[in-house]
């Protein structure tokens, strides 16, 4: 089977629209995601960037109905190779989840079951999702454990997870995660937990594999540079909201919002030593009792009277993506890369 | 005690030979125990004001070596001093030290009483050192003042009350309550986010050059490391295998290591993705590390030698200053291979 882009339809394969997320906690209301939308096409690669608490994870939780039904509420539209994800029963979720969406977690040693083999754990899914023989289920697995460059890939087939190494135990959560060939890959800081060299190595085996079988991808991260490595497409997140969308090259390199200017301006990187860099004041917002009007205004530096008092739209800034701040609809985005400069 | 005061002006911290093993519980009984070689031989100087950023990936022995600084854990052998004084695990003798040095650690939750509140905890450290309270109460005032987080609003709180980047800011100020003169740091701002982590880099800048501190800078981010230290060691598998001041190791590396250490950073540019991974493979387990270069295993440039022996720390290159040393047989042979890092500003200097 050879599981390249698209079926018929033609349409993008991730379309969120409007998606509003509420967890209801002791100290109220918590608006851990907030009219956000945004659609991924069939290949593409979206990354989903910002600072914890920004709502990026939980994003991507709603993109494979994860969240915990008792204590949120989920408004909005989360349509996955056009069908209705939200609207789901437990036996279509049963299909969905590991079959057209797969995810990899941050961290493996939770994310795998400590009680069974590398091999039973892909090879359930294998056959979960196909229907096949446990041989035949075995040797998918070794298969996928090749595929990802686990070395002596059969022997690993029953070691333990606490019998390998981080970086192994990643690679076997993405051969998991490929398994049934899904369309669409949920990534979830895949790469942060690990050391630098392995890092490069397992970021380096997503980006060859989406690429191979061309599937779509959201790409959870904080780390700039990881997203400079992997995305298509970003998407900004502060507080929520999405504040800045565009192209990688775009958003690293013309950033639009003054949250992304300033959280760019923040990474630190080889060339600044012996200057200092002013970060951003402040911290993020309650979500549990959001400002009016502007999230990041009690933290911007150019904010005006208007940041008060609504919230910004995500509008096309010419020539780039899109940004939610009412200054680039005065001023324009020449200004602002000027004062950024 | 006289024989414990050394005079060694030049260096506030002189580690000499350290090592540090550690026996790992046999699979069955009668088993022979396995033995994880955690720190093997690690010697270095520090001169008065100056940061050392230890780097290097988990398992490697940095947060050993600073445990071992600090006396939380004894050392199988070697020799430490520290701003004038022997390290010993005699308890009156460990508690001079620490009043001179003090450790800043990673998970800023787990390192502060949940039951104290954040007043209690700074002054914690002076009281039991002496200090009558209501001047401990002052000076964790003035300190958390110092480490932007206002008294009255702060010095009643309890850890759980504030937010992660205030939290590592008390920890910084307990740190400081004693008045120390050399302050280790251990990933103390690895968990911070990025905007934060800017934040508490440039106070502990500040705090350096206002009380005079000496930094131990332990950290798994190169960029980070980089940007804060004046000399930087790596280590691998519980050895160093290059030490230097920090120009000179990131714009001239010379153990194949390092090089690719430095080379696994993300671009920051999507037009210059990185296109093969400078090396394969993950860290060997300290457990029967390699015999010979610990490194071999995943070196390129492997060559007899480096099974045979182990490689002694040596003058790194010509164009390096003469603190700059790595430990490596194949030196020569890989001299001048080093493609410096495309970055904007100094890098593309070599």
């Amino acid at each position: 089977m050879t599981a390249t882009t698209q079926d018929a339809s033609g349409g993008p394969m991730v379309d969120v629209g409007d998606l509003t997320v509420r967890f209801h906690t002791a100290r109220g209301e918590a608006v851990a995601v907030n009219h956000v939308s945004f659609s991924v096409q069939p290949g593409e690669v979206l990354g989903l960037i910002g600072e914890s608490g920004c709502g990026k994870s939980v994003t991507l939780r709603a993109l494979m109905k994860l969240l915990p039904p008792a204590r949120t509420t989920i408004m909005g539209g989360v349509q996955v190779d056009g069908r209705n994800v939200l609207a789901m029963s437990e036996r279509e979720l049963g299909d969905y989840r590991g079959g057209t969406t797969a995810m990899i977690f941050q961290d493996p040693a939770l994310a795998l079951d400590p009680v069974y083999t590398i091999g039973q754990q892909i090879g359930e899914a294998v056959q979960r999702h196909t229907g096949c023989r446990k041989a035949q289920a075995r040797d998918r697995a070794q298969a996928l454990l090749e595929q990802v460059k686990v070395p002596s890939a059969r022997s690993r087939l029953d070691n333990y997870p606490h019998e390998m190494s981080g970086g192994m135990r990643q690679r076997s959560m993405i051969a998991l995660a490929l398994s049934c060939n899904p369309k669409l890959l949920l990534a979830d800081e895949p790469t942060t937990a690990l050391d630098a060299t392995v890092q490069i190595q397992v970021l380096l085996i997503i980006r060859e594999l989406q690429k191979r079988l061309g599937m779509s991808t959201v790409f959870v991260t904080h780390d700039l540079g990881v997203a400079a490595e992997i995305c298509d497409r970003i998407a900004v997140m502060y507080a929520g909201r999405i504040v800045e969308t565009g192209t990688v090259g775009d958003v690293l390199q013309s950033p639009q919002h003054p949250y992304t200017q300033a959280l760019l301006a923040s990474t630190i990187h080889g060339s600044m030593r012996g200057t200092r860099i002013e970060g951003i004041p402040g911290a993020p917002p309650d979500l549990t009792r959001l400002p009016a009007g502007c999230a990041f205004r009690d933290r911007c530096s150019r904010a005006v009277a208007r940041c008060a008092q609504d919230v910004p739209p995500l509008a096309a800034v010419k020539g780039l993506g899109k940004a939610a701040c009412w200054l680039l609809s005065q001023d324009g985005p020449s200004a602002q890369s000027a004062a950024l400069a | 005690m006289s024989s414990t005061v050394v005079t060694a002006p030049d260096f506030i911290v002189d580690v000499a030979g350290l090592r540090k093993q550690f026996k790992v519980r046999p699979e069955r009984f009668g088993a022979k125990p396995k033995v994880v070689h955690a720190v093997s031989d690690i010697s270095f100087k520090l001169a008065p004001g100056a940061t050392l950023g230890i780097v290097g990936e988990s398992g490697c022995g940095k947060s050993t070596v600073a445990r071992l600084l600090m006396g939380l854990i004894e050392a199988d052998d070697g020799d430490v001093r520290m701003a004038g004084l022997q390290l010993s695990q005699q308890p009156d003798q460990l508690k001079a030290m620490r009043s001179k040095v003090q450790m800043v650690f990673q998970d800023s939750y787990a390192s502060l009483n949940p039951r104290m509140s954040i007043e209690a905890s700074i002054m914690f450290g002076p009281v039991v050192h002496g200090v009558p309270r209501d001047e401990a109460r002052h000076t964790a005032h003035d300190l958390l003042a110092r480490v932007g987080l206002e008294p009255a609003r702060f010095a009643g709180r309890y850890p759980h009350e504030v937010s992660g980047g205030q939290r590592q800011r008390v920890n910084i100020a307990r740190a400081l309550a004693l008045k120390p003169e050399i302050v280790i740091f251990d990933e103390a701002v690895s968990a911070l986010d990025k905007s934060v982590e800017i934040q508490v880099l440039n106070l502990l800048q500040d705090l350096k050059a206002e009380f005079k501190l000496t930094y131990l800078f332990i950290s798994h981010d190169l960029n980070v490391v980089q940007y804060i230290s004046d000399q930087v060691l790596v280590m691998y598998l519980g050895k160093i295998v290059e030490i230097g001041p920090v120009q000179d190791v990131y714009e001239r590396p010379a153990h194949p290591y390092t090089r690719a250490l430095l080379a696994s950073m993300p671009s920051m540019d999507p037009w210059r993705r990185t296109q093969a991974p400078p090396i394969v493979g993950d860290p060997p387990s300290p457990i029967d590390p390699p015999s010979g270069c610990r490194f071999r295993t995943r070196c390129q440039f492997t060559a007899q030698a480096c099974a045979a022996s182990e490689p002694l720390l040596q003058a790194a290159d010509a164009s390096s200053s003469i603190d700059h040393r790595a430990a490596c047989h194949m030196l020569a042979a890989t001299a001048g291979t080093w493609q410096p890092l495309i970055a904007d500003g100094t890098e593309g200097a070599a």
